[in-house]
């Protein structure tokens, strides 16, 4: 082999590849494309769908969602669903584990798909439950299989309404039906 | 300085505007308004095409790369040189306690100076040069090396142990690759007759890069270790030393020792160019091309391609360590350069006066012994000649059924 | 003849270019020569070990993929492995498939990301990176398809896997595999017989059969060194046995086979993941597990392949919902410990050699 041919095989990949596209985006202008299973920061959260069982809050490795619920007078059955005064995800700790997804029984609480929220102060960097209130329901779809087989693409831009995130689509459970997949199954 | 006046139209001629708008008495200044001018355009037609260097070298490396590039601040990026001064002058200019301040200040000045300096002698085509010095060659190999020297001020004077084993690695560099790269030149002078450059130009009926393959390749590979670029930038090695001797240097100091590295960058392609490539003539053998560019279009289009040239090494090749440089320069490099230089004497002693043919006939010769030279390179390292990746075998330990 | 000089002592970390993450060093250097060395760890230590005690089994697999960052997949196999062992619990066969394939798509990222910081040791100004990010980058995007996130993926649980891998994953896998090869074959031609590449490292950082036996160095650097140890051969784990794969094994031990063994078994994982998706059975991914559950007590040892070495999970149950102790067994960690005798002698430019050939992460070294 005659010495040099190393560095000139070399030479000769670097310059093919001189006329590849390039394979980084412009960011802001141009985006990858987002899988829809992306985790993502902004979650979204359906107040109707949620019933304050914290769940989510005690599965969370870093204990950052903050709940805080008063018995509300609107449902009849006492403790079945509580009013959510506070739903606070100090986002700053949050590391998009998606435990707290995986461990709502009730579909209220879903990954987002974002990933720009950058803030001057660490104190700023909490989901306060009026943002989840008003946030644009676009969730991801993991750990939400349901959506997933609907083919639904949260990059779509397309809302799902809290009647569709759920796992049994429209339909509330009933009281033994709860029995069944969340006492007795467990 | 005379000589200049006498051979440079250009000269002659802002000369005579001068001593036409001055009063009698001050006629003296028209020499001195003459040499400023033209110094003025000089200096700042090489610091915009350094600029305009340092932003295609960052934009073609990111297409080695096959990522983008700087294209953010004006159309296609093109006013980033300007951006990176401003950030620079903007920047905190920091001197660390134990640096001596007199070197520390002079480093990023003498090494811009010296890079500026060498431009004086590179024609950028019959008529417009600074100085056509009857030893301009002999200029060219020497000022750079005031480059190294600062380096070594700067290294040493920063108080810095990274920037001081840059700054020796500097020193040990300049020492090894002056020589291959004067000896190398050698074989073109023979062949010139002339030490001026604007003669070398003129003497190359044929580019030097043809006729002295060996001259050319020995005269890259000390002009990219000399002025510090890759696979020879072990005094800035970014891996090993962070950044060599300009670690500590911070703010414009920085920007002016960047300014100095990529100004070398086109000053060396300059000279490449000048010396191999017919400088401001046109490449091509059949000469009828010359109208096609002006003069200092032609260099200066040969200097980007140059340039592209050191960013395509650049882009591929890793680092050489300090042992080996100095082995490539002294028994590689050197016995070369000794090699062209013998074989060109020899030619041009059988034939004093070459005719078209016999120019063609020193080609193949030339060529050839460049030939012999690796083959025999090749051979000589025998233990290699086996593949490198044969170290490393797989062994076979069957699947378990299961 | 050599004229007396004073050796000086440089701090190379823990902000510094090339020390893979936040390791430091001091060196003692004879003009370039390095006369003697002392490594300084802990700048990344985070704890790990300890949290794990804070947390419960689930919750621990989140902390497992910031062990060895480029590696996240092998560590949460090899911690779900250990509590599996632990609570006894049943892996189905799809999510065992899954498992080892995800992990050797994670080993081929792993090992792009290593050979590419090597070369940037060596000076290569990036390019080589570039052609290896480029490469890890569609990786990380299978992953992003099946689990949501590139790199912290936190995609196993004990009793399987998160998610069955969405439609479109078996298609782009697909397209990856038949275009993976020749990525390979042009960094190959990129750098393996570069001059520059072999005289670098052929023959430096020379690390002895028995050195490399003694001081428990595993993975693709006990490799290099002439051992064929492998832990998916030696005692195989998943689905690992009915794999037919082969082992690279280098003669010399120094900096370039230990490159070299790692481009080599890209190609090995490429086969594996290949046998993985002809073999792969339809079946359930998940046993049931609940989320808050109490071993037995006891403790558990597992270990896995990990693309730097054996990283193993030491677990002791109290019988509590959390682990009482869990003990991590880093490859990065103890294949630093043959590092000053491999280091002494050499110049300090080999210094970044050899250690980027170890291809350590801090992460894991620190925990
Ligand atoms: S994603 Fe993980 S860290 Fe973030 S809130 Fe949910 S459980 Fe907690
Ligand atoms: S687990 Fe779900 S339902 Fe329970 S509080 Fe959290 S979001 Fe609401």
């Amino acid at each position: 082999m005659p010495f040099g041919l190393g560095i000139a095989k070399g030479m000769m990949v670097t310059l093919r590849n001189l006329a590849r596209k390039p394979v980084t985006v412009q960011y802001p202008e141009q985006r990858v494309t987002q899988n829809p299973r992306f985790r993502g920061e902004d979650f979204v959260w359906y107040e109707e769908r949620c019933t304050g069982c914290a769940s989510c809050a005690k599965y969370c490795p870093q204990g950052i969602i903050k709940i805080v619920t008063s018995p509300s007078g609107e449902q009849t059955q006492e403790g079945e669903k509580y009013k959510l005064e506070t739903f606070d995800i100090e986002i700053a700790r949050c590391m998009f584990c998606g435990l707290c997804v995986e461990a709502c029984p009730y579909d209220a609480l879903h990954m987002g798909t974002g990933f720009e929220r950058a803030m001057p102060r660490k104190s700023d960097l909490v989901i306060t439950v009026d943002e989840l209130r008003a946030s644009a329901k676009r969730p991801s779809t993991w750990f939400r299989p349901q959506l997933q087989d609907r083919g639904y693409d949260p990059a779509s831009g397309e809302e799902v309404s809290w009647q569709d995130a759920g796992r049994e689509a429209t339909v509330a459970p009933t009281y033994d039906d709860m029995l069944k997949r969340w006492v007795e199954k467990r | 300085m005379e000589s200049s006046f006498d051979k440079n139209a250009l000269f002659a001629n802002l000369n005579d505007i001068f001593l036409d708008l001055l009063p009698e008495s001050l006629s003296w200044m028209a020499y001195l308004g003459t040499g400023l001018t033209i110094i003025l355009i000089m200096v700042n037609a090489v610091l915009m095409l350094t600029a305009f260097g340092t932003y295609m070298e960052r934009r073609v490396l990111g297409r080695f790369q096959t990522r983008l590039g700087p294209n953010r601040v004006g159309p296609f990026g093109l006013l980033q040189p300007l951006a990176d001064l401003l950030k620079l002058i903007t920047k905190e200019d920091l001197r660390p306690e134990s640096a001596d301040k007199i070197t520390f200040f002079l480093a990023p000045v003498l090494m811009v100076t010296s890079m500026l300096v060498v431009v004086a002698v590179v024609p950028f085509g019959k008529d417009s040069f600074l100085a056509d010095l009857n030893i301009g060659v002999l200029y060219l190999v020497g000022i750079p090396t005031i480059a190294t020297v600062s380096m070594f001020l700067g290294g040493w004077g920063s108080g810095n142990r990274f920037a001081l084993l840059g700054a020796a690695r500097a020193v040990a560099m300049l020492i090894s690759y002056e020589v291959p790269m004067i000896v190398s030149l050698a074989g073109i002078l023979i062949l010139a007759g002339s030490m001026s450059l604007v003669d070398v130009v003129q003497a190359q009926q044929i580019p030097f890069i043809l006729l002295q393959p060996i001259a050319f390749f020995v005269f890259l590979v000390s002009a990219s270790a000399e002025m510090n670029r890759s696979p020879f930038d072990l005094m800035e090695a970014e891996s090993e030393l962070t950044a060599g001797f300009h670690t500590e240097f911070s703010g414009m100091r920085f920007g002016l020792l960047q300014l100095a590295e990529f100004g070398e960058v086109v000053v060396t392609s300059a000279i490449l160019a000048t010396l191999f490539l017919r400088g401001w003539e046109n490449p091509f053998i059949p000469a009828d091309w010359q109208q096609v560019l002006p003069p200092q279009l032609w260099l200066i289009g040969k200097m980007l391609f140059f340039m592209l040239i050191f960013t395509w090494i650049r882009a591929t090749l890793p680092r050489m360590r300090i042992d080996q440089v100095m082995a490539f320069a002294w028994k590689v490099l050197f016995p070369l350069a000794l090699i062209n230089m013998f074989v060109t004497a020899a030619l041009v002693v059988a034939w004093p006066d070459p005719t078209y043919t016999q120019l063609w006939i020193m080609v193949g010769v030339n060529w050839a012994v460049a030939i012999g030279c690796l083959t025999g390179y090749t051979l000589s390292r025998g233990r290699h000649r086996q593949k490198p990746t044969e170290s490393v075998r797989l062994v076979q330990i069957p699947a378990e059924v299961n | 003849m050599a004229l007396p000089s004073e050796s000086i002592t440089i701090n190379l970390g823990p902000q510094h270019p090339s020390t893979h993450g936040v390791f430091r060093i001091r060196v003692t250097l004879d003009g370039e020569v390095i006369q003697d060395i002392e490594p300084i760890f802990g700048y990344l230590h985070r704890g790990t070990e300890k949290l794990a005690e804070e947390r419960t089994y689930t919750q621990i697999v989140t902390l497992t993929d910031r062990l060895d960052y480029t590696s996240s997949m092998i560590n949460n196999q090899a911690y779900v492995m250990a509590t599996e062992k632990l609570a006894g619990l049943e892996v189905p066969e799809r999510a065992q498939y899954l498992r080892v394939l995800t992990a050797e798509l994670q080993r081929v990222a792993s090992h792009l990301m290593g050979i590419g910081f090597f070369l940037q040791d060596l000076g290569a100004m990036g390019t080589p990176l570039m052609y290896c990010f480029r490469e890890r980058e569609r990786i990380l995007d299978l992953f992003e398809m099946i689990c949501g996130a590139r790199v912290t993926v936190s995609y196993m649980r004990p009793g399987g896997v998160t998610q069955e891998p969405p439609p479109e994953f078996w298609p782009a896998l697909k397209e990856l595999l038949s275009e993976f090869p020749h990525y390979i074959d042009e960094l190959e031609r990129l750098i393996l017989e570069n001059e520059i590449v072999v005289a670098r490292t052929k023959g430096v950082g020379l690390l002895p059969r028995e050195l490399a036996i003694d001081s428990s160095i595993s993975g693709p650097n006990l490799r290099a060194s002439g051992v064929a140890w492998d832990l998916r051969k030696a005692d195989p784990y998943d689905v690992y046995g009915r794999m037919d794969f082969d082992i690279p094994v280098g003669s010399n031990g120094d900096s370039y086979d230990r490159f070299l063994v790692r481009v080599m078994e890209i190609h090995q994982s490429l086969r594996i993941v290949e046998q993985c998706v002809q073999q792969i059975p339809d079946g359930p991914i998940r046993s049931e597990v609940p989320y808050f559950f109490r071993p037995p007590p006891g403790d558990a040892y597992a270990h896995v392949e990990a693309s730097k070495g054996e990283l193993g999970f030491y677990l002791v149950s109290d019988g509590g919902i959390a682990p009482y102790r869990c003990k991590i067994r880093a490859p990065s960690f103890i294949n630093l410990t043959a590092l000053t005798e491999m280091l002494l002698g050499w110049k300090v430019a080999d210094l970044m050699v050899i250690f980027g050939s170890l291809d350590v992460n801090m992460g894991e070294v620190d925990r």
